[in-house]
């Protein structure tokens, strides 16, 4: 089978200073793939390729190949609208757009297709349904995204990525923000998300890994040490760096 | 599921950047040419004599304007030195004594209010109470006049400035047992020093070249400006607007363009002074 | 001990009295501006009324005086140069704060000097450059050439009768003036907004346009909005670069190339020579500008006030 995703020898420098070096990664279709490593190990710059959102910011540049569907999107081709149509991301803090809840999930459907007011209303209702937000915002679609709670924020925002019906859901640290108890809803539609979406996420907590991910790559200092289903990681890992990290050592 | 094409939306984004990139160039074309209006019309009027010799009434040779930067300065000057002490004060009370609760927030209103008061409503305001019962116009009713302008501009920067300076200095300043007013003056002011004659050298540039009020406050003279207090006295801005305006000779526009490149010379130097000198501090804007 | 602490205290009280002294000056001299002008406008309340406001005879040699001339005048310069300067600066604004930081940095000072040019020398500049070019190329331009003239519901802004002088180039000139101030709000504003939030209309698939359009602006109405009426407020009470332009009749402009005036540019213009009844005219029209500056701050601070608010609450 085929990788939804592989990375193959990513480079990524902020102007002079290399962050990442020569990280190789395959992302397996419909599973969950966890990013983790201590902070500054560049695991939060590696997700940010994927849709290549770093290109707002001057000086930062990536060099080496990402395949999504064995097509190169690192290279000029690449549209880039689409592209971030078809690689939705999620914050490390919920960032509800300054408009109604219903907006918030409409705006990318009006973005990025032609639908009449009654498609978009199904397929806002459709999008809130898996995000787990229906129940909860149902009554007050028209009340401003800000209105909302922390937890049912990043929901609406994980409701408002599935709109654009992506194939693939970048998180990165979606739940350092959150209380416990939100952060346990937020966990339980991941495990539905994988069912349609390929996830991948970067979390500095590593029982969250642990319980959610298929997979884990463990980062150090920008190189991959380790990368392999979770249970291995976590009960058999190979290497020392990588014991040392997940019993709690040194991060 | 219809996808909207993305050849409309991309070509909406170039328009706009176009656009944005248009816009900032048209306002420094027109920034780029008034200067240069400014300046090569001003330069046929510039020469020695023109610094050194008092204005003169048409007709009569070899008049400068020097009696006229004399006199600006000194109403300037004099503006300052009126205004800047109480207006540090009152700028260290909105922002040093929060304890004072509601008279902080009305004050500051008053201040935002007094700042966009039309300056020319400044120049009625100080004929009134000053040209009227002395019964006479002066240079020292137009720096009365500037220095009500420059009064809650200085006040607000202060109090931004001092804002800046974080608590943690004035805590431990203040645990040194020193008496708050000591701990103001010395330990936050001069912190935010910077900051603060920024603020005040850009508000005296800015009031320097206000003219509305002058006009029925300083008025003007061809004599040289020796009696401040109790004549009409010379300054450049109603000297520019004299000259264009109330006059059809082209020597006098000669003349008023030189006043103004003079003064335009003269506060653009003070702004960007003062923006490269104290740049470290604010690089923020 | 004792009176050490006394002595202290007592210093702290008298600088403390002194702060609250020079800063109750500025609400003093609110008031006295109000009251002052509201007393020596007096005379023209008591014998017009109401009727000074909406009547628009300005008649010296019968003594009679009306501010609608003055009010329309002052109005429609600041519309037509709001619509000019407003989509012009939030383009600005937008490229401002996205530009590289060298550039950015430059430019971004160039516009705020633009604000630090005293406001006479855009008034000369308009009178002896900007109506000609007015009156030879822009005017027969819209008027003739594109006939707008002859259009009726454009003929209030396009006439046939032009001579460079009037609302649209005074509109014009204040639009150059008030642009740097909402522009540097707007960009303050836009460097405000959250990263975080940009990167995730970005991520969603937006263009930069529809990023600033549609998640930005948004996001910093309230703070723009501040920045809008700061511009209206200047535009409304500018007198030296509208006097020079705006051809000072005293009348109901037709079209905007009618010769009018402003409230402002009516004072500087008439009040050395006024006497009695028009010189309480004029304090009369000066109340009324003060009255509306006044409003306008206080809606500017209302909007300015409610995102400063935002602004620390997420620091």
């Amino acid at each position: 089978m085929q990788a939804k995703i592989e990375a193959r020898d990513i480079c990524f420098y902020y102007g002079d200073h290399q962050a990442l070096f020569n990280n190789f990664l395959s992302v397996e279709k419909n599973k969950i793939t966890a990013v983790i490593g201590p902070s500054g190990c560049g695991k939060s710059t590696h997700l940010r390729i994927y849709n290549r959102i770093f290109e707002l910011y001057r000086n930062q540049r990536v060099t080496g190949k990402l395949l999504l569907d064995g097509v190169d999107i690192l290279g000029p081709d690449t549209d880039i609208l689409e592209l971030r149509r078809r690689i939705g991301m999620i914050f490390q803090k919920p960032t509800p757009f300054p408009m109604s809840v219903f907006d918030n999930v409409a705006y990318p459907l009006r973005l990025h297709f032609k639908l009449s007011r009654s498609e978009i209303a199904d397929r806002v209702e459709d999008a809130l349904k898996s995000a787990s937000i229906w129940d909860e915002v149902k009554d007050k679609l028209s009340s401003s995204g800000l209105a909302l709670s922390g937890g049912q924020q990043q929901r609406l925002c994980i409701a408002r990525a599935i709109a654009a019906e992506p194939e693939v859901i970048l998180m990165d640290e979606p739940t350092s923000a959150i209380d416990p108890v939100a952060t346990l809803k937020i966990e339980e539609l991941m495990v539905e998300l994988r069912k349609r979406f390929t996830v991948m996420i970067v979390t500095h907590n590593m029982q969250q890994a642990a319980r959610i991910s298929d997979y884990t790559a463990f980062f150090h200092k920008g190189e991959i040490v380790e990368y392999n289903d979770t249970k291995t990681i976590f009960t058999n890992p190979k290497c020392k760096k990588t014991e040392d990290y997940i019993t709690g050592r040194f991060g | 599921m219809k996808k909207k094409t993305l050849f409309w939306r991309k070509l909406n984004d170039r328009f706009h950047t176009l656009f944005s990139a248009a816009s900032v160039f048209i306002a420094v074309t027109g920034m780029i040419l008034v200067l240069y209006t400014v300046v090569i019309r001003g330069m046929d009027a510039v020469s020695l004599d023109f610094f050194l010799n008092s204005s003169r009434p048409y007709g009569v040779e070899g008049g400068g304007i020097a009696n006229a930067i004399l006199g600006s300065v000194m109403i300037t000057v004099f503006a300052a030195v009126l205004a800047i002490p109480p207006a540090v004060l009152a700028g260290i009370f909105l922002s040093e004594y929060p304890d004072a609760g509601r008279a902080v927030a009305v004050l500051r209103f008053a201040a935002n209010v007094m700042m966009g008061v039309p300056s020319v409503l400044v120049g009625l305001f100080v004929y009134v109470i000053i040209v009227v019962p002395s019964g006479h116009f002066s240079g020292f009713a137009a720096s009365v006049s500037l220095a009500v302008i420059m009064f809650p501009l200085i006040m607000r920067t202060t109090e931004d400035m001092l804002g800046m300076v974080p608590n943690s200095l004035r805590e431990s300043s203040l645990a040194l047992g020193m008496t708050k007013m000591r701990s103001i003056l010395c330990i936050v002011c001069r912190s935010a020093r910077n900051g603060l004659l920024t603020g005040i050298l850009l508000a005296v540039a800015r009031v320097s070249g206000e003219t509305a009020p002058l006009l029925f406050t300083a008025m003007f003279a061809d004599a040289w400006p020796s009696d401040f207090f109790t004549r009409p006295t010379a300054n450049m801005p109603v000297l520019i607007t004299e000259y264009t305006t109330n006059s059809p000779f082209a020597e006098m526009h000669t003349a008023g363009w030189g006043a103004s490149l003079v003064i335009t010379a003269a506060v653009l130097a003070v702004n960007i002074v003062t923006r490269i000198v104290f740049r470290e501090k604010n690089n923020a804007g | 001990m004792n009176a050490v602490w006394a002595k202290k205290n007592l210093t702290d009280s008298v600088f403390r009295m002194l702060c609250v002294c020079c800063a109750g000056f500025t609400g003093l001299l609110m008031l006295a501006f109000f009251v002052q002008l509201y007393v020596e406008s007096y005379g023209a309340w008591e014998k017009f009324g109401i009727n000074f406001i909406i009547s628009s005879e300005w008649d010296p040699s019968r003594d009679v005086y009306g501010a609608l001339p003055g009010i329309v005048g002052t109005l429609s310069t600041t519309a037509i140069a709001l619509v000019i300067a407003l989509p012009l600066s939030f383009a600005a604004a937008m490229y401002l704060s996205d530009a590289a930081p060298l550039p950015g940095a430059v430019l971004s000072h160039a516009v705020d000097l633009l604000a630090a040019i005293p406001s006479v020398i855009y008034g000369m500049w308009g009178l002896f450059l900007v109506t000609p070019v007015m009156q030879d190329y822009v005017q027969p331009f819209f008027s003739e050439t594109l006939g707008l003239s002859q259009v009726p519901g454009l003929r209030l802004i396009f006439g046939p009768d032009y001579n460079g002088f009037g609302i649209f180039t005074a509109g014009v000139i204040l639009a150059l003036m008030i642009m740097p101030y909402i522009c540097a709000v707007m960009r303050d504003v836009f460097r405000m907004t959250p990263p975080m939030l940009r990167e995730s209309a970005y991520g969603i698939g937006c263009t930069r346009w529809e990023t600033a359009r549609d998640v930005v602006l948004r996001y910093g109405i309230r703070g723009i909005l501040g920045g809008v009426f700061i511009g209206l407020g200047r535009a409304l009470g500018e007198t030296m670069a509208v006097l020079f332009v705006i051809g000072n009749v005293m009348e109901m402009p037709e079209t905007s190339y009618s010769g009018a005036t402003t409230i402002a540019s009516a004072i500087a213009n008439n009040f050395s020579e006024a006497t009695g009844m028009q010189r309480s005219a004029l304090f009369a029209l000066g109340f009324i500008l003060l009255a509306m500056s006044f409003g306008i701050q206080v809606l500017a601070q209302y909007y300015l006030h409610a995102t400063g608010a935002k602004r620390g609450e997420s620091r």
